[in-house]
C-alpha cells in the first residue's frame, strides 16, 4: 500500500492526468500526419522548396537566439548589477517591447522603411538620388530584418528569466569571486553565468518556439519557413496529412531543443549558493561607461517599443474620433477576461507540474512536464484544429448520448464556446508557465523541502510556505507572459472564437492583413496599452517579491 | 495565518460569468450565422441593410483559414448556417469537404447566371473581380502590354512587381493558365515572369501598386477592385493614380476573373434566415452595394457596375468553368515551388 503511494502519488497521477489533457492537441495533430489522406506531397517537396524552408527555419532560430541571448542578458545584468542614469526606469521599460505584437512591430517598421517610407524619402532627398537603383540600403523584407525584429520584441523573455535569476542569486558568491582575483567581466562569464544558466537557457528556449511559429512576420518580410510551408500544404492543396507532417517535423525542432536544453543542465546543480543574501546595491557606473549601459539598456526599449508605438500613435490621432466611438473597450475587455483566465490556469497547471517533478524527480513527471508543454511548438491555426477534432467529435458524441437517452440537446459544448479558447491559450502557453516555474524550484535549495517535511509539513504545505513565497518572482514572471501572450494570439484566436466575438488581435488583423495601417492602429495600440498594465504592475511586484531578502525576520526559513 | 489563500476563486468565478456573457445568444431566432473568410468591414454594409430590411440579426466570426476544418470537425451541431469566401477554391473545398448543402431557389438562380454558380447549387459566385495588370503612366507605353505573356517578355527584365506566388489570387491565375496551356507552358511563363521580378514577391497587392508608384517597377498584378479601395483611401491615391490599370488576355481567352461567394453549410440551424440572406445577397441591393463600396463587378446581368468601375471599360472575362480552375490548385503551388518563385529574381 505504500508502495503504491509513492508509486502513483496524487501528484503524479495529477501531472499525468494534466499531460493527457493538454497533449490532446499535438496528438491528434500526429493522428492526422499518419492518416492516409491525399496525395503523398514529400517527394515534391523535398526536391523543391523543403531545404529552403529547412535553411531558413534554421538561420531563423539561429538569429533569434543569439539576439535574444545577448540583447536580453546583457541588459539585465546591466540594470541588476550597475548603477547609472536611468536604471531604475530600464528595469521596467525593457519589458515594454513585450507588449507589442511581432507583426505590428513588423508593418511599422516596413512603413518606415520601405523605399516609400519616410526615412529612405529623406535620405533620397538629401543626396539627391531618384531612384533605387542610385543606392543601397538595407532590405527590411528578408531573413536579416525578420530576425532583427522578433529578436527585439523576443529578447524581453531571456531578460525577464535572466533578471531574476541574477537578483535570486547571492550577491556574495559573486563578491568571493571578486576577492578571489576576478574582474567584473570574469565574474559575469564565470560565476553569473553558469549559475543563471537554467532560466537563460529556458528563456531562449521560449524565445525560439515563439519564433517558430511565427507565420504573420515572416510572411510580411517574405522569409519562407517550415511553417509557412506548413500552411501553403494544408490550404492550397488541401492536404491536411502534409501539413500535419510538417507540424512533426516543427516539433523535432522543439523537441531537439528541450533536450539541448536538458544536456545544457545534465548532473549539474544550480542551487542559490547563500542562505542569507543581501539586496544588490549596484556598483556605480560614471562618464563613458554610465553613458554606454544607457546607450545600451535604451536602444532596444526604444526600437522595441518607442518607434512602434509613436507610428501607432500618429495613425490613431489621424483617425481619434472613429477610435474613441468604437467598440474597441469591448474588444479589450474581451482579450483581458479571457487572458486573465489563461493566466490564471496555466500559472495554477505549471506549478502543479513543476512541483511533482520536484517531489518525484524522476524521467516519467519529467517528461509528464515536456509533454505538456508541446502545444508551445504548434503553430496557432494547426494547434486550433488539433483541440477542434477531438472537442467536436466528444461534443457531438455526447449530443447524441443526451438526445437518445434524456431527449436533450448539448450542443458544441466544448467546441463551441469560449472554453476551447481559453483552453487553446492555456495549451500553448503551458511551457511558459511551467519552464518560470520550474527553473525558480531549480534555484531553491532540496535541503529547505527536507527541513520544512522534517518539521511536520505535508508537500502541499512546503509549496505554499517554503517554496511560493521564495519564487513569487519567477511565478509573476510566467503569468505575465501568459498573459501578455494571450493578449497578442492571433490564429487559434481567429479560428477558435465563438460568433460575435472579437479580441484586439483579431480586430487589428482585419485591417492589418490589407495594408491599412490607420484602420489597424487604434487597436493595435489598444493592445500595446491593455499589455503595458500587467507587465508595469507585476515587474513592480517582481521587484516587491525580493524585498524580503535581507529582513532576516522575514525569512521564510526561520 | 500568515500564508492566507489567495482569494483567487472568486476571480475567476466572476470571470467566468463574464466571459459567458461575452458569448451572446447565437441561436436565438430571428438570427443568421455567417463564417467568413472576407474580411468584416468589407461586408458589414451589406449585412446591415439586410437586418435593416428583414429584422434578421446576422452573427459573424471572420477569419483567413480554417473554416472548412472548423464546419467538419463541428458536424451536425455546427451553429453556422453560411460561408462567405474570396475566391473559388474554397468554395470548391467546402463542397470537396462535404460540409455545404445545396441550395435551390428560383429568386438565386433568376439572380445569378449559371456561370458562376454549381449547376447543383452547392455554391454562389456573388462578384466576379478581374486579375488585372496595373502598368506605370509615365514608363509604359499605351499598348505596350495586352497579355499575361507580356510580363515573361525579357523587355521587362528588372520591371516587374508581384506578390508572392502562392497566394490565392496568383494561384488562381496560374490555375486558369494550366487549364488551358498546360503545365509546361505555364512554368515556362513563370520562370520568365520570375526573371523579370524587379524584388522578391511579398505585401499585398496594395503593395505593388505603391512600388509603382515608387519607381520601384514598372508592371504589377493586381485584383481590380483594389483601385477603387486605394482611390477612396487619401494615403494611397497617389499611389493608385500613378499606374493604368489593364485587362490583360490569357492566351485568347480573356481575363482571368474569379469570384467571391457563399454556401449554406450542411448543418445550418437557421435554414430559413440563410436562405433569406443569400437571396438577399443575390438581389439588387445587395449586388448594387458591393459594386458601389467594394468596387466589385456585380453577378446579377441587370445591375450596374459602379460609375467608378464603369469608367475601367469592359473586357471579356475568360469563360473557363471555375471549378476547372479550383481543381488545379495543387498543380499550380507546386509549378511556384518548383521554379522557386518567391525567392525573387537571381536565385
Amino acid at each position: 500500500m505504500i508502495r503504491l503511494r509513492s508509486v502513483a502519488s496524487p501528484w503524479t497521477l495529477g501531472s499525468a492526468l494534466i499531460a493527457s489533457i493538454v497533449a490532446v492537441a499535438p496528438l491528434s495533430v500526429l493522428v492526422l500526419a499518419l492518416t492516409p489522406e491525399g496525395e503523398a506531397i514529400w517527394g515534391h517537396l523535398a526536391s523543391t522548396v523543403l531545404p529552403g524552408y529547412l535553411i531558413n527555419t534554421a538561420l531563423l532560430l539561429l538569429g533569434v537566439g543569439l539576439g535574444t541571448l545577448v540583447i536580453g542578458t546583457g541588459c539585465a545584468w546591466l540594470v541588476t548589477l550597475y548603477r547609472f542614469p536611468g536604471r531604475r526606469l530600464f528595469e521596467w521599460a525593457l519589458l515594454l517591447p513585450l507588449a507589442v505584437p511581432a507583426f505590428i512591430l513588423g508593418f511599422t517598421y516596413t512603413e518606415l522603411l520601405d523605399y516609400a517610407g519616410p526615412v529612405q524619402a529623406t535620405l533620397r532627398a538629401l543626396a539627391g538620388w531618384s531612384s533605387p537603383r542610385d543606392y543601397w540600403f538595407p532590405e527590411v523584407r528578408s531573413l536579416g530584418g525578420a530576425i532583427l525584429l522578433m529578436s527585439l520584441v523576443l529578447y524581453p523573455y531571456v531578460y525577464l528569466l535572466a533578471r531574476a535569476a541574477f537578483l535570486e542569486q547571492s550577491l556574495c558568491t559573486l563578491e568571493v569571486s571578486r576577492t578571489l582575483g576576478c574582474t567584473p567581466l570574469a565574474a559575469f562569464f564565470r560565476v553569473a553565468l553558469p549559475l543563471a544558466r537554467p532560466s537563460l537557457v529556458v528563456g531562449v528556449a521560449l524565445a525560439l518556439m515563439e519564433a517558430l511559429n511565427d507565420y504573420g512576420t515572416v510572411k510580411l518580410f517574405n522569409v519562407h519557413t517550415l511553417t509557412s510551408g506548413l500552411y501553403n500544404v494544408w490550404l492550397i492543396m488541401g492536404n491536411r496529412q502534409g501539413a500535419a507532417q510538417i507540424a512533426c517535423v516543427l516539433l523535432t525542432f522543439v523537441v531537439a531543443l528541450i533536450i539541448a536544453e536538458r544536456l545544457a543542465r545534465a548532473k549539474r546543480a544550480y542551487h542559490g549558493a547563500g542562505g542569507r543574501s543581501r539586496p544588490i546595491e549596484g556598483r556605480p557606473l560614471n562618464g563613458l561607461a554610465g553613458g554606454a549601459a544607457l546607450i545600451a539598456c535604451a536602444l532596444p526599449v526604444v526600437l522595441g517599443f518607442g518607434v512602434p508605438a509613436a507610428v501607432l500613435l500618429r495613425n490613431t490621432l489621424v483617425r481619434l474620433p472613429e477610435a474613441i466611438d468604437g467598440p474597441l473597450l469591448g474588444y479589450a475587455r474581451a482579450s483581458l477576461t479571457l487572458s486573465t483566465l489563461a493566466a490564471a490556469i496555466a500559472l495554477a497547471l505549471g506549478l502543479f507540474l513543476a512541483y511533482a517533478g520536484r517531489l518525484d524527480p524522476s524521467p516519467l513527471t519529467r517528461w509528464l512536464g515536456r509533454l505538456s508543454g508541446l502545444g508551445y511548438a504548434l503553430p496557432g491555426t494547426v494547434l486550433a484544429i488539433g483541440l477542434l477534432v477531438p472537442f467536436g467529435a466528444f461534443d457531438n458524441a455526447l449530443d447524441g448520448w443526451m438526445r437518445a437517452h434524456f431527449g436533450l440537446s448539448t450542443g458544441l459544448l466544448l467546441s463551441g464556446s469560449l472554453f476551447a479558447l481559453v483552453f487553446a491559450y492555456v495549451v500553448r502557453f503551458l511551457a511558459l508557465s511551467f519552464g518560470a516555474a520550474e527553473s525558480g524550484l531549480a534555484r531553491v535549495r532540496p535541503s529547505l523541502d527536507s527541513a520544512a517535511r522534517s518539521l511536520g509539513c505535508r508537500p502541499a504545505q512546503v509549496l505554499a510556505r517554503v517554496h511560493l513565497p521564495l519564487i513569487k518572482g519567477s511565478l509573476l514572471t510566467a503569468a505575465l507572459l501568459v498573459f501578455v501572450d494571450s493578449m497578442k494570439e492571433l490564429p487559434a484566436s481567429l479560428l477558435l472564437r465563438p460568433f460575435n466575438v472579437e479580441t484586439l488581435a483579431t480586430h487589428v488583423f482585419q485591417f492589418a492583413s490589407s495594408e491599412q495601417i490607420e484602420r489597424a492602429a487604434p487597436g493595435a495600440l489598444a493592445i500595446v496599452v491593455t499589455g503595458l498594465i500587467p507587465v508595469i504592475v507585476l515587474s513592480r511586484a517582481i521587484a516587491q517579491a525580493r524585498s524580503w531578502r535581507g529582513t532576516p525576520g522575514e525569512t521564510p526559513s526561520q | 495565518m500568515s500564508f492566507a489563500r489567495p482569494r483567487l476563486f472568486p476571480v475567476l468565478i466572476s470571470l467566468l460569468a463574464g466571459s459567458t456573457s461575452l458569448a451572446g445568444p447565437a441561436m436565438a431566432e430571428g438570427e443568421v450565422n455567417i463564417y467568413s473568410y472576407r474580411q468584416p468591414f468589407l461586408i458589414q454594409p451589406m449585412l446591415d441593410r439586410f437586418t435593416a430590411e428583414t429584422g434578421v440579426r446576422t452573427n459573424v466570426v471572420f477569419t483567413d483559414q480554417g473554416l472548412v476544418e472548423r464546419l467538419k470537425a463541428e458536424g451536425a451541431n455546427s451553429p453556422a448556417d453560411v460561408v462567405l469566401t474570396v475566391d473559388i477554391s474554397r468554395l470548391n473545398e467546402l463542397v470537396t469537404a462535404k460540409v455545404v448543402r445545396p441550395v435551390s431557389s428560383p429568386v438565386i438562380e433568376a439572380n445569378i447566371p449559371a456561370a458562376t454558380r454549381d449547376p447543383q447549387g452547392r455554391w454562389f459566385g456573388l462578384t466576379t473581380r478581374a486579375r488585372a495588370i496595373f502598368a506605370a503612366k509615365d514608363r509604359v507605353p499605351a499598348g505596350a502590354v495586352t497579355s499575361y505573356a507580356d510580363l515573361a517578355d525579357p523587355r521587362w527584365k528588372g520591371r516587374v512587381c508581384s506578390r508572392p506566388g502562392d497566394h490565392v489570387y496568383n494561384i488562381g491565375l496560374i490555375s486558369a493558365m494550366i487549364a488551358h496551356d498546360g503545365v509546361d507552358k505555364t512554368k515556362a511563363w513563370l520562370e520568365g515572369v520570375k526573371a523579370n521580378l524587379a524584388q522578391k514577391p511579398g505585401g499585398s497587392d496594395r503593395s505593388q501598386v505603391k512600388a509603382i508608384k515608387e519607381g520601384l517597377c514598372d508592371l504589377a498584378l493586381v485584383n481590380t477592385y483594389y483601385l477603387g479601395a486605394m482611390l477612396a483611401d487619401p494615403d494611397q491615391k497617389a499611389w493608385a493614380e500613378s499606374a493604368t490599370m489593364l485587362f490583360p488576355d490569357l492566351s485568347g481567352h480573356g481575363t482571368h476573373v474569379n469570384v467571391s461567394g457563399m454556401a449554406m453549410t450542411a448543418s445550418a440551424p437557421n435554414r430559413d434566415n440563410a436562405l433569406k440572406l443569400m437571396e438577399f445577397l443575390s438581389g439588387d441591393e445587395a449586388q448594387r452595394l458591393y459594386a458601389e463600396a467594394n468596387s466589385e463587378f456585380p453577378v446579377k446581368p441587370d445591375v450596374a457596375r459602379s460609375p467608378l468601375v464603369a469608367s475601367w471599360g469592359t473586357f471579356t472575362a475568360d469563360p473557363i468553368a471555375l471549378t476547372e480552375v479550383a481543381s488545379r490548385a495543387g498543380e499550380a503551388l507546386k509549378l511556384v515551388n518548383e521554379v522557386d518563385f518567391n525567392e525573387g529574381p537571381g536565385s
